[in-house]
């Protein structure tokens, strides 16, 4: 069977800045894959590429066969009906209660009755332990549970893929767990197939299947969550032990220590 | 000091490209939210909302403002009216001067101020929370969803607005000159209907009102939706679209009446 997500020798640059070049990567069906790596290692970049907010400078992004950076505007949208996207920080509209959030791609997509759609957000809401909630403003939330309606609003139209985009980022270790709990258990109860933008590494080797690490640009490391455990590439092990230094130096790069304190001179 | 003029002018002439460039920019986004209207003709409701957070919650600022320039109106045009004896013409002044130019350029000051002024920091925020960003991986387009209505909301409520400024004006001019005062009252409403026109004073106030309406909602939603995601980028945001839409309002106005009562 095809990788349902495939980039190949994607290149891609902010202006003058490179930020990726020559990532090749094949995301399998049904899997939760993480891509791993510092921050400013163009990991986002690598997530708005695949949704299509950017278009790679050379390479190709595709996804259930069809080429992302070719796709026109309508095309791009029915593309993205099929797509779920849990951003950083949630993003929840903050005029709409939790129930219209999950409910907005519902309406704006569907020509379902509001009884169905009512069900089928309550649905939705259960399966993120937040049914109760569904009254709430977002500006009542905590940002685990904000996060968690993202969630339900992301698959409320049962996507193909699911986008995460740093899902742990400023959690407590009970919200960090639900949230890595519910990713994987989304992901196999709807068929479908998550990729989790992350650096965090120790609720990421729990949950995901494959690991991709991304550095200056490039993949650096790929394999299972096991094999990426016990991995003695460099790169891979500081990363997951948390090395304070190593290929990543703990020091920025600056002239020789002695050279700066003028030690040795009269 | 060759050198110095070179930078000086090169660094002018940076600038002046920049404000065309934007400018273009800003054309092409106008242009881009008028062709992405659909939706909001489709479903009218998005923009009725918008009608009532720029236009009804705009109301207590222009009926207050608008009662208040009324009876400045009725005070100042008594004082020099009375010189050549022509009170009875306090209707005639107050109302031509409501409805031909404060009506509309004091009300659009004012909707610049309290409503452009929120849809910028609305828009700007939701951009900066990457709601726009939710919104456009969702498939739903947020030039179509979120801005759309917006300039449509507040083209059309501009010229209520203005009109409820005018009326609320004569209002209050009617109380100072009148009641207060004691010019008579039926010279008051005659001469006032005698001499206002109602295509020459009326229709070119409601155009002016109009004008005004898509030209501070326009720049409003721009501002916004162009606003570097930050709290000091919104925030600059929104001055821009007070400091632009003042400005534009009283070029407009300048313009527009040279070309409607030029005689």
């Amino acid at each position: 069977m095809s990788p349902l997500v495939e980039l190949t020798d994607v290149a891609f640059a902010y202006g003058e800045r490179p930020v990726l070049s020559g990532i090749n990567m094949a995301i399998p069906r049904g899997k939760v894959v993480a891509i791993m790596g510092g921050s400013g290692s163009g990991k986002t970049t690598l997530l708005r590429l695949i949704g299509g907010q950017l278009r790679p400078q050379a390479g190709q992004v595709k996804v259930a066969d069809r080429v992302v950076s070719e796709l026109r505007s309508g095309d791009l949208y029915r593309f993205r009906r099929r797509l779920g996207m849990l951003l950083q920080f949630g993003a929840l509209f903050t005029d709409l209660s939790v129930f219209d959030n999950v409910a907005f791609p519902l309406r704006e997509h569907t020509r379902l009755p509001e009884s169905l759609i009512r069900d089928l957000v309550l649905m939705k809401l259960h399966a993120v332990g937040l049914r109760g909630a569904r009254q709430l403003m977002p500006a009542e939330l905590s940002g685990g549970m904000a996060r968690r309606v993202a969630l339900a609003r992301a698959v409320a139209l049962d996507p193909m893929l699911i986008l995460y985009d740093e899902p742990f980022t400023g959690l407590d270790p009970i919200s960090l767990a639900v949230i890595g709990n519910l990713i994987r258990r989304l992901n196999d109860a709807l068929g479908a197939t998550s990729i989790v933008v992350t650096h965090d590494v120790h609720e990421s080797l729990a949950i995901v299947d494959d690991i991709y690490f991304v550095s200056e640009g490039r993949v650096v490391a790929h394999g299972t969550a096991a094999q990426m455990s016990d991995s003695a590439l460099p790169f891979v092990r500081q990363f997951v032990h948390g090395e304070m230094d190593g290929p990543v130096p703990f020091q920025y790069a600056a002239p020789p220590y002695g050279e700066d304190l003028r030690l040795g001179r009269p | 000091m060759i050198d110095w003029f070179l930078d000086t002018f090169g660094s002018v002439g940076q600038r002046v490209l920049q404000s065309v460039r934007r400018l273009g920019y800003a054309a092409r986004f106008f242009l881009l939210t008028l062709a992405k209207s659909g939706t909001s003709f489709a479903r009218f409701g998005l923009v009725v909302k918008e009608i009532y957070a720029a236009g009804v919650l705009s109301l207590v600022i222009i009926l207050v403002s608008g009662l208040f320039v009324g009876m400045v109106l009725g005070f100042q045009g008594y004082n020099t009216l009375a010189r050549y004896g022509s009170e009875s013409a306090l209707g005639v002044l107050v109302a031509l001067s409501l409805v031909r130019e404060l009506g509309p350029v004091v009300s659009a000051l004012l909707f610049a101020g309290r409503a452009g002024s929120a849809m910028t920091a609305e828009i700007g925020l939701m951009k900066a929370t990457e709601q726009l960003v939710a919104m456009d991986m969702m498939a739903v387009d947020p030039v179509a969803r979120v801005v759309a209505p917006r300039l449509w909301g507040g083209i059309l409520s501009m010229p209520l607005l203005s009109a409820m400024f005018s009326a609320v004006g004569v209002f209050g001019g009617y109380l100072v000159g009148v009641v207060l005062i004691g010019v008579d009252e039926g010279s008051f409403w005659s001469q006032m209907q005698a001499a206002v026109d109602f295509r020459e004073d009326i229709v070119n106030g409601v155009i002016k009102s109009v004008v005004f309406g898509v030209a501070v909602t326009a720049i409003a939603v721009f501002e916004g939706y162009d606003a570097p995601p930050t709290a000091e980028g919104v925030s600059r945001a929104t001055t821009r679209t007070v400091v632009t839409s003042s400005l534009v309002i009283l070029g407009l106005d300048f313009i527009m009446t040279a070309f409607m009562f030029r005689g």
